[in-house]
């Protein structure tokens, strides 16, 4: 579905990504793991589009995709939960949920924001609140729910369980699962390894800005080396 | 007496209200301080003098010339002046200088095709006017005032009800979210910048039907105090331009009928100096770390 060949990245002078490839089959989770720094996020940044890649390939359903902006990705599948989550923190939460859709001109859009709300109940609750106002878990929902609303053929999270409690980790990565079982490919970007690997298909590892392994996340998960240097032993 | 200044200054104040707005949607949007505001208002204000006083046309057509000519001078300025400098480390010095280039190049087009000094404003309205017990009201400032309220409660509807008000918001609050979510940011500027050069615009005209005469250097006294009403009411807050353009017209008309008309235009800058000691982020601003 996705497949990113020989991609180089840079800011400024620096130099993050050296030659990634990486490949996202429909309907599976793949997870990106690495330290800090490594490049994770920056190469959710350029299959997103916020980052144009000095050399490579990005193709995505057959067709090649580098270099578009992210308002063109959103229209052809693909949507972006940052790190940091990106609220629009002084638009209240239904506004944050109508911006998903923004793209969207079915009409539909008004019986998904209900249903979404439905699912997240917190959300219709507070939904007159400003999102500035939630805790760092509701917001990440909303982060969650919110690029659902576009819906993606691919949704790319980075670092959804960063800064939130653990009780809070579980449910986020419970319902990463259930995105994934109703029919979105995900790519998950995690320094909460273990988790990740539980939940995906297969993992990649990064190590300052270079692919160093790959394998099905069942092995990942069993690898030692692995192991000791992401899962905390 | 006190009633009638009480009408001179809420008069006053909704077209500093209006001025105001073109500063803070752009700065609310790009962050950058557009300068050549006062003069693209200015463009507008000739465009009255030329409509109604010197072609003899109906007022109304006055509003429409204003309107195309600054959507045009701010789709220019966008385009030459502040595209271009985008994505630069300097990003916020290089446009505030490029926008003052615009703003001097402006004036002084101005001064070659409409002459320099004053330019009388004349229309059916000029000297119009009714009597309320002892209160003399002009028709021209009910005009003003309907025109600047209708133009707030339109800009305020728009940006909080519709898909492209709330786009210029999310794109003002964090450009990359909302490319993320599908916004055409680069769009979203342009049609910023060109709606805030079309309200200056307008503002122009009723500066000149308030004043009665227009000038190629209006554009700064006005520009000038526009900027002191952002930093009063609080950098690219849309309510804080409004409020804050009220405030200024009313203290302006006090102290004028207080005796002391020549402190007049010394009033905007007290204010400023006030606001930075008291309350930095403005009346309507929030504090940013």
């Amino acid at each position: 579905m996705l497949k990113v060949a020989g991609v180089d990245a840079f800011y400024g002078q620096i130099q993050a990504l050296k030659g990634i490839d990486l490949e996202v089959e429909e309907g599976s989770i793949v997870t990106i793991l690495g330290a800090n720094g490594a490049g994770k996020s920056t190469t959710m940044k350029v299959i997103s589009g916020l980052l144009k890649p000095k050399k490579g390939k990005v193709t995505f359903l057959g067709k090649d995709i580098t270099g578009l902006r992210p308002d063109q990705l959103i229209r052809k599948g693909i949507a972006l939960v940052p790190e940091g989550r990106a609220m629009l923190a002084e638009m209240t939460v239904l506004e944050n949920l109508e911006m998903g859709a923004y793209h969207r001109k079915d009409s539909e859009v008004d019986k998904d924001i209900a249903q979404v709300m439905e699912r997240f109940s917190i959300l219709k609750e507070r939904k007159d609140q400003l999102a500035g106002t939630m805790s760092g878990g509701q917001q990440q929902m909303l982060a969650i729910a919110r690029a659902l609303l576009a819906r993606p053929k691919l949704l790319l999270l980075d670092e959804p369980s960063m800064g939130l409690a653990p009780i809070i980790v579980a449910d986020i990565f419970k319902m990463i699962k259930e995105i994934n079982q109703s029919g979105t490919t995900v790519l998950l970007v995690e320094q909460n390894a273990k988790q990740a690997l539980k939940i995906a298909d297969y993992g990649y590892v990064l190590e300052t800005g270079k692919l160093t392994t790959e394998a099905n996340a069942k092995d990942l998960l069993e690898d030692t080396s692995i192991a000791e240097a992401y899962l905390g032993g | 007496m006190f009633l009638e200044q009480l009408i001179n200054g809420i008069t006053t104040g909704s077209i500093y209200a209006i001025v105001a707005l073109g500063y803070t949607l752009v700065f609310g949007v790009l962050g950058i301080i557009n300068m050549a505001h006062g003069e693209i208002f200015m463009f507008g204000a000739f465009m009255g003098v030329v409509i109604t006083s010197t072609l003899g046309l109906p007022l109304w057509l006055a509003f429409v010339a204003a309107a195309v000519i600054t959507a045009i001078l701010g789709y220019l300025l966008e385009r030459l002046a502040l595209r271009p400098l985008r994505n630069r480390p300097d990003s916020h010095l290089a446009p505030l200088i490029s926008t003052i280039g615009v703003s001097i190049f402006l004036e002084n087009l101005a001064d070659k095709l409409f002459g320099s000094g004053n330019h009388p404003v004349q229309n059916s309205l000029s000297e119009a006017s009714f009597t309320i017990g002892s209160v003399n009201i002009y028709v021209v400032q009910i005009v003003i005032f309907c025109i600047s309220i209708a133009l707030m409660i339109a800009l305020s509807y728009w940006l909080l009800k519709t898909k492209g008000g709330k786009a210029l918001r999310a794109t003002a609050e964090n450009l990359e979210t909302a490319s993320l979510l599908g916004v055409n940011t680069k769009r979203v500027i342009m049609v910023t910048v060109v709606l805030a050069s079309v309200i200056g615009g307008i503002a122009g005209i009723l500066v000149g039907m308030a004043f009665s005469s227009v000038n190629p250097q209006m554009g700064l006294s006005f520009g000038l105090k526009g900027l002191a009403i952002i930093i009063l009411g609080g950098m690219g807050n849309v309510k804080g331009a409004m409020v804050g353009g009220m405030i200024l017209g009313l203290s302006e008309t006090l102290v004028v009928a207080l005796g002391y008309s020549g402190y007049r235009d010394a009033i905007a800058f007290i204010m400023i100096i006030v606001i930075l000691l008291l309350r930095p982020q403005g009346l309507f601003g929030t504090k940013t770390a």
